[in-house]
């Protein structure tokens, strides 16, 4: 009799790979939305035309253009002029301080931010001036000047004074771009800054309170709390993730949450965060996975030796 | 009184209180296995395997694991996942081979049915097999509350509606399977000791009674012969092992066993590091809110093929199909006809209705998943149309069929 093993091993492993391919990829591209990346292009904005001046540009961010009137910034000695809970009072949300504005945006998507917000952050669905409704970040309508000019000046500042591409952390990503609005508690993080241990309940209790406080405004101003992002690496995965960011119009028209106007790369450092966050052991997987899969391998020869050898007599 | 003497060594001592030797033989060198079978029959041991990768995964995630509403999803997601060692492996083993073992159950019951194994003698294999797969079945279900994500919530909510039987509003039961309106904790707590404790205890007697009835039957072969176990064991013990027909269980049986279930390994810790997803549903990573309903809820792959029997007909219609998919495979051997034990490419019809059966079956598991819309639904249904129609078949084509 011939051996039929190899035969009932190919169908066995047809039928099984046909029924995943039709219950997980093929589902799965019925049910979901596929957007591709853009690359973070933000194609829909004008290349800026001016090349800024530094100096021009600090002078206007610190005075003219009263960015720190309602922003800190850290880098250059300037103090957020108010606390995160009085901010998102006043304006819903709490100003993020423009220390790394420079390196985590995109240059072209914040020389459109400063002339037109709502714009920029794709809200005008929320922000429509024609029926009185302002974007909380006034636009900068000149100083006098080339606007462009003016505008290139500032955005050169921020660049200047921001840290190195490599500087940048993971958690420096998220906190300037994402951390206003998510909380990713696995991370300690709050919206109003990263949890830190009390030694007092009380001090604790009162911390709790000014988060439920912010968030209260942040709901108001949202329409609804932000998600925690603490395991959203694993629910939605990093390609979900980074073409939402992109442009989160495209999955949920009308939604609430802005355009952040990331560079690629302060994308990447974000997911990485939200790795570390959700997916925190898989380098120890990737490791350890090489490992076990190496044993198998020696245990399958010693399996089939031992087969060999007890099967020797029997035919 | 039994006679015991003075021991002459541990094994002796053993052998006069606990009968080892017998039981060794029993069990292992002289239980008879035939030599013409394939790997397809390593799939028994590659159960046993694998539901002891489940066991041992379980207790330890058991160890950090809380059944609480409120602290469920974050047991599983931090403290298991982040803060004990090795707990995101034990977690991604426990997953893993809970699916996987569905997939080697139904490679062991498509087994069972193309070679007749459920017939002559091996009636009781094949009920205690079913009970297994229905004890298995509510494990995974159970597991899956767990971890308290939305599709524990949803699932649990759309399964346990099951039970209020359509037009019967039987809502009361729905309540009291839950204990409360909606799944809650006295819902997550009793899903919690059916998991790790009822069902697993079950499921450990419905194999020692599996294994039972296999004794007296012996498990069948690939070419449906008749072989008398007596007169060829016999002639093994003889020495004339490459004669015989049979083979002792171990270590002779158990060599191939053990080869298969090497390779097996091989593909089960690619999808534990690799692969895992397909296992780990992400819609479960988001914790549990009933008030926000996700997209599409839809249960593990390997329930679907029963879910697409419910969902193309109305309400009532879907429950008594579904409870008909839910019982009918245990009647196998009683609405297969033919007094025929030989493989299914000998029998006739019966050929045609093995491979038809098992493509609807995929066909179910595939518009199970998809959202019922359009082609996909009729599809489904005309699937579903066909499963009830292929068993009200069965016996009508082997009663044809002629003696092989
Ligand atoms: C009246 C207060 C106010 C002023 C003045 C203001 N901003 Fe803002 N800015 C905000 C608020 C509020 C937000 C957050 C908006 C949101 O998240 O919806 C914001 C957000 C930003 C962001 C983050 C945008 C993103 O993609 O998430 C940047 C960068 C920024 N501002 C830069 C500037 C610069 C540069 C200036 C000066 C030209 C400026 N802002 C002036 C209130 C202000
Ligand atoms: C100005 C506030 C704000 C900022 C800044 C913000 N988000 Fe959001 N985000 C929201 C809101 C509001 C929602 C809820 C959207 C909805 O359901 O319509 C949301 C939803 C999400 C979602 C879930 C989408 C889904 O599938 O439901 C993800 C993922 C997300 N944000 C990621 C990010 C990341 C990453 C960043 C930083 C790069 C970021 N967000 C910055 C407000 C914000
Ligand atoms: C998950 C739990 C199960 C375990 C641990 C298990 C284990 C085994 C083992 C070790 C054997 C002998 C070796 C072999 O033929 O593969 C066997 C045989 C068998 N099992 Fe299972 N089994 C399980 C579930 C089932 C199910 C769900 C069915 C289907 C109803 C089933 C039906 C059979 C049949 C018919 C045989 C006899 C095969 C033959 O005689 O050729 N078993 N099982």
């Amino acid at each position: 009799m011939k051996n039929k093993e190899p035969l009932i091993l190919v169908v066995v492993i047809i039928f099984t790979l046909v029924t995943y391919y039709l219950v997980e990829p093929f589902a799965h591209s019925q049910m979901h939305k596929h957007v591709e990346s853009e690359h973070f292009a933000y194609a829909d904005l004008p290349a800026p035309t001016k090349t800024g001046d530094v100096a021009r540009g600090q002078e206007l961010v610190l005075g003219a253009a009263a960015c720190t009137g309602c922003h800190g910034i850290e880098a250059a000695g300037m103090p957020a002029p108010m606390d995160a809970v009085t901010a998102a009072a006043s304006y819903g949300v709490n100003p993020p301080d423009l220390s790394n504005a420079g390196l985590v945006y995109d240059a072209k998507f914040l020389t459109d931010l400063i002339k037109n917000p709502a714009h920029a952050l794709m809200v005008e669905h929320k922000f429509d001036i024609n029926k009185g409704q302002m974007h909380p970040m006034v636009p900068f309508y000149g100083a006098g000047g080339d606007m462009d000019q003016e505008v290139a000046d500032m955005v050169a500042y921020l660049v200047s004074i921001a840290p190195k591409a490599e500087d940048l952390t993971p958690a420096m990503a998220f906190e300037t771009a994402c951390g206003r609005c998510h909380a990713v508690h696995y991370e300690k993080w709050t919206q109003i800054g990263s949890k830190p241990m009390f030694k007092k309940k009380q001090d604790e209790l009162a911390f709790d309170t000014q988060v439920l406080d912010y968030q209260d405004s942040l709901k108001a101003y949202m329409g609804k709390l932000p998600p925690d992002l603490s395991m959203y690496i694993r629910s939605r995965g990093e390609h979900f993730i980074s073409t939402f960011v992109e442009n989160p119009q495209n999955y949920l028209a009308g939604t609430a949450m802005p355009r952040v106007g990331v560079t690629a790369e302060s994308a990447e450092k974000v997911i990485e965060y939200l790795e570390d966050s959700g997916d925190t052991k898989r380098h120890e997987r990737e490791s350890i996975g090489v490992n076990v899969m190496l044993y198998m391998l020696i245990f399958v020869i010693f399996a089939i030796l031992w087969k060999k050898q007890v099967w020797r007599d029997l035919h | 009184m039994a006679h015991f003497t003075k021991a002459t060594s541990i094994k002796d001592w053993l052998n006069q209180r606990l009968a080892i030797e017998k039981v060794e033989k029993v069990m292992m060198s002289e239980y008879w296995i035939p030599k013409n079978i394939n790997f397809l029959w390593a799939m028994g041991m590659v159960l046993v395997i694998t539901f002891a990768l489940l066991l041992v995964s379980g207790i330890f995630l058991l160890m950090y694991y809380q059944p609480n509403v409120n602290t469920a999803f974050d047991s599983v997601n931090y403290t298991i996942m982040r803060e004990v060692d090795f707990g995101w492996l034990w977690r991604h083993v426990h997953g893993v081979a809970a699916s996987v073992v569905f997939l080697i159950i139904y490679i062991h019951m498509f087994t069972g049915i193309y070679y007749g194994s459920y017939k002559k003698g091996r009636e009781m294999i094949w009920i205690s097999g079913m009970l297994l797969f229905v004890a298995f079945s509510a494990e995974a279900f159970s597991g899956y509350m767990l971890p308290w994500g939305q599709m524990s919530y949803w699932a649990g909510m759309v399964i346990t509606n099951l039970f209020a039987g359509g037009s019967l509003h039987a809502d009361g039961l729905v309540e009291w399977i839950r204990g409360d309106y909606v799944p809650a904790q006295a819902f997550l707590t009793r899903f919690f000791m059916l998991h790790v404790l009822l069902i697993p205890v079950a499921i450990m007697g419905l194999i020692g009674l599996h294994f039972g009835a296999l004794r007296i039957p012996h498990v069948n072969n690939q070419d449906g012969e008749d072989i008398d176990f007596d007169v060829e064991a016999d002639k093994y013990l003889k020495g004339d092992k490459a004669g015989s027909k049979v083979i002792r269980f171990a270590n002779d049986f158990m060599a191939k066993d053990m080869m298969v279930v090497a390779f097996y390994l091989v593909f089960f810790f690619y999808l534990v590091f690799y692969h895992y997803g397909f296992a780990m549903d992400a819609v479960n990573f988001d914790p549990a809110d009933g008030l926000k309903t996700p997209a599409h809820i839809y249960p593990e792959w390997y329930f679907l093929w029963s879910y697409e029997i419910l969902r193309p007909f109305s309400t009532d219609i879907g429950l008594m199909a579904f409870a008909f998919a839910q019982v009918i495979f245990i009647m196998l051997p009683f609405l297969d006809r033919s007094p025929n034990t030989v493989p299914a490419s000998r029998r006739g019809l019966f050929k045609y209705w093995f491979w038809a059966m098992l493509v609807d079956m995929i066909v179910l598991t595939a518009m199970g998943k998809l959202p019922p819309e359009g082609i996909f639904s009729t599809i489904g249904l005309v699937a579903a149309l066909t499963f009830i129609g292929l068993w009200i078949l069965l016996p009508i084509i082997t009663m044809m069929e002629k003696k092989a």
